[in-house]
């Protein structure tokens, strides 16, 4: 792609992954969560792959760490919901603790961030699993289709 | 919204399950039926999320929220999980179709099969 | 151990979970290690699901609420309806559990010494505890919606199992036939699920069956349900994917996909007698059931007589095979408001259906882990150009006989037990659909006879001369099965008797199932 799309898509990317992470994070409070905000993500990282090439991309960003991102996020989910296997699983076990552990009044309310026990946490974990997955799917059909063109 | 039968929302979910049918139904080109599935897909999250509205209702969401009736928020955690499926299912099957151009060189469903009876 | 029991219902389908996701990380240390791990996953599951079997037989229905105060609050206080996730496994739900559980482990043990050869190996692994997970989470459910998630996961696991071998161009066209009936039929069921959810706010199968007041649109959602679950379990006239995606699924992946298709099975009996229930017009739907299965069993042999690819001629043979078990649940289905017919045969009849399910699944698989075998020996799955194995397979041929005549009806295998229970009471329901059964019966033992002789009866042929047999873990995987079929035909009065009588009962008692959950509001 030309210079002028290089340049802008430079300067794009970080609010649109900063945007992303935003919305993972949030998903307690306002629309949003895991998925949206690793949506989000993730069409940052196509936005790279079609201004720079998928072979410049693929020479960073490799498909095992994909992998190792993906597999540690959904680690990180089932571990939170085997930590509360003392009562039942998938008990939040971190409401009234410290981390997250605010509980709100009921009704309308301003958000609070600390609230809702495992579930922010649940979120980032997730948020994780979709921007790895996601990525990997753009990237390697990206390549593939490059591939079938060069053999052509 | 009068709940008579020109209810505007569910009469686009019964178009987009007829177009949908139709072209799942009778295209013989492969990316075509992934479109077809996509769009049935879209005509049911549509219905989902339609059956929850209440009348003048506001979004179920407790932050900085004003008064009045809310809308059911459980059908659309259903429709997000349904849209989650559909991405991970179209993927699935886009890839299969280009691996099937790559060995075939075609994809109209009739040249590349090669299993019958 | 009790606690171990408590929470067994959901670590049965957590702990397959976490091992499909450790799988990619642990292979990166060793590929010895990744085996070991998914072996003693799957050794661990069939554990848990005997003994939340032997206490479901003691202590009645099982409840389990995710992420509440104690695993049996399904109502809080305050509530009128259940909250949250509640699985509920009764004895219909366990005895289709202990079927997934040691088919799945059976097929891993026979895949180790496939996936040497192969690469990409580790996502085999992930994939194959992946769709356990999906079968054993959808039998275990007691929400539609849960069940509508477990069985998109299945799905997506299978279709990509079955087009796991991309250098062969019919391996992606298996797949694909797969995958698109598979999106097209579980999003039938989910606008059935927002049927039943626009009309009673309710998502609990127990909770719907206690409100479910059958009216037109719940007709609507009753014939959604059953078109897309008979499009799942490749009932004819929906049967065209099976043949295809069975014959190319690689290594031992064939009877999971099998299994996982029986468990849509359990889905539409679910559907059936417990959602629906004593509301429904049983003779009507009865009916529609039984005729399925008679279609399935003719249409499946006759299919199946003259082909010539092995794997293919099993799969016509599943396809006739689930006929049975349709037309046995079917008659009960069908005599279920009338009280003398259903003591006198309509019983026996869904038990024989229900006894043949199992049976089914044993001699199946191991029919298809040897016609695997076939394939990894010769490199083809072509009849007309096999023959004369059975001096170099020996134990091969064994393992096929046993099957070939255990699906024949041949007594004393199972195959004849659950047949003859089939025979005598749809017998007395209507004569003409036994004799259909019988002939369907005899039509199979000719098919099988001449596959048995063209692969391994037959003079020696010259480019199979150094044909060993299998490795030792692809023997291992047959002989679990080979002995579980012995044993089952040995001792069939005490199979029926504590595993098949006890779900033929939990089917049957709406009442309980509903009560388990509700308590009585």
């Amino acid at each position: 792609m030309s210079k002028i799309v290089r340049t802008i898509s430079n300067l794009l990317i970080l609010f649109i992954l900063t945007f992303g992470l935003y919305v993972i994070m949030h998903g307690h409070l306002t629309p949003g969560g895991g998925f949206q905000g690793g949506a989000v993500f993730a069409s940052g990282i196509a936005l790279l792959i079609v201004a720079f090439g998928s072979y410049n991309i693929q020479k960073k960003l490799k498909e095992h760490h994909f992998s190792i991102l993906e597999s540690s996020g959904a680690m990180i989910f089932i571990g939170l919901a085997f930590g509360g296997i003392a009562t039942v699983f998938f008990y939040n076990f971190l409401v009234g603790s410290p981390l997250f552990g605010h509980i709100p009044p009921p009704g309308s309310n301003p958000g609070d961030i600390w609230t809702a026990g495992i579930i922010p946490l649940m979120n980032i974990a997730v948020g994780l699993k979709v921007i790895a997955g996601l990525s990997v799917i753009v990237l390697v059909m990206a390549l593939a289709s490059s591939k079938i063109e060069i053999e052509e | 919204m009068t709940g008579t039968i020109f209810n505007i929302p569910f009469l686009a979910v019964a178009a987009l399950v007829g177009i949908a049918l139709y072209i799942i139904i009778s295209q013989r080109n492969l990316i075509k039926l992934v479109m077809g599935i996509t769009i049935l897909e879209s005509g049911v999250n549509l219905f989902l999320i339609t059956l929850g509205y209440r009348a003048a209702g506001i979004a179920p969401i407790y932050t900085n929220a004003p008064e009045g009736v809310m809308v059911l928020p459980v059908p659309q955690a259903l429709t997000l999980t349904s849209i989650v499926i559909g991405v991970a299912t179209t993927a699935l099957m886009l890839s299969m179709i280009m691996l099937t151009y790559r060995h075939t060189g075609d994809i109209d469903s009739e040249k590349s099969r090669r299993m019958k009876g | 151990m009790h606690t171990l029991v408590a929470h067994s219902a959901i670590l049965i389908i957590a702990i397959p979970l976490l091992a499909a996701f450790l799988t990619p990380l642990i292979s990166r240390v060793s590929k010895k290690a990744r085996d070991i791990l998914v072996i003693a996953t799957l050794v661990f599951v069939e554990f848990l699901v005997i003994i939340l079997a032997k206490d479901i037989y003691l202590n009645g229905i099982h409840i389990y609420t995710l992420g509440a105060s104690s695993p049996s609050l399904t109502i809080p206080e305050h509530y009128m309806v259940p909250v949250r996730i509640i699985l509920e496994v009764d004895a219909m739900s366990i005895f289709m559990g202990i079927i997934s559980a040691t088919v799945s482990l059976a097929a891993t043990i026979y895949s180790i010494s496939f996936m040497k050869e192969e690469t990409g190996g580790d996502r085999f692994y992930t994939l194959l505890l992946l769709l356990v997970v999906g079968m054993l989470g959808l039998e275990f459910t007691g929400d539609m919606f849960n069940m509508f998630v477990f069985l998109e996961i299945l799905s997506i696991s299978g279709a990509a199992l079955a087009a796991f071998r991309t250098r062969f161009a019919d391996a992606l066209e298996g797949g694909f036939k797969y995958i698109v009936i598979s999106a097209v039929g579980a999003l039938v069921i989910l606008f059935a699920i927002g049927i039943f959810y626009s009309q009673y706010n309710l998502l609990n199968i127990a909770a719907l069956a206690q409100a479910m007041q059958y009216t037109m649109l719940d007709k609507i959602a009753l014939a959604l349900l059953a078109m897309a679950f008979t499009m799942k379990l490749a009932g004819v006239p929906m049967h065209m994917w099976a043949p295809d995606t069975y014959s190319v699924a690689p290594a031992g992946t064939t009877p999971m996909i099998y299994i996982a298709s029986q468990a849509c099975l359990y889905g539409l009996f679910r559907t059936c007698f417990t959602l629906y229930g004593v509301t429904l017009n049983t003779a009507t739907i009865g009916w529609i059931v039984i005729i399925i299965g008679v279609l399935s069993m003719f249409v499946g042999v006759t299919m199946a007589v003259h082909q010539s690819d092995v794997k293919r001629l099993m799969a016509y043979h599943a396809i006739s095979q689930s006929g049975y078990m349709l037309l046995g649940v079917g008659v009960g289905l069908a005599v279920l408001g009338n009280p003398e017919a259903l003591a006198s045969y309509g019983r026996e009849a869904m038990s024989g259906g229900i006894f043949h399910i199992i049976n089914n699944a044993l001699y199946k698989g191991l029919l298809f882990l040897t016609a695997e075998a076939l394939f990894f020996r010769l490199g083809t799955r072509d009849l007309n150009k096999m023959g004369g194995m059975c001096r170099n397979m020996k134990y091969t041929s064994i393992f096929f006989i046993i099957g070939a005549l255990a699906i024949s009806g041949i007594p004393p295998f199972n195959g004849f037990t659950s047949k003859l229970m089939i025979y005598e009471s749809v017998y007395r329901f209507n004569p003409i659909l036994s004799v259909i059964a019988m002939l369907v019966s005899i039509i199979t033992l000719a098919s099988f006879t001449k596959a048995f002789q063209a692969a391994f009866t037959g003079p020696a042929l010259p480019q199979y001369k150094d044909v060993k047999e299998v490795p030792k873990p692809m023997l291992i995987g047959m002989g679990i099965l080979t002995i579980i079929i012995i044993f089952f035909s040995l001792f069939p009065g005490l199979i029926v008797n504590s595993i098949v009588n006890p779900a033929t009962d939990a089917l049957i008692n709406q009442a309980t199932y509903i009560n388990a959950v509700m308590g009585g509001l």
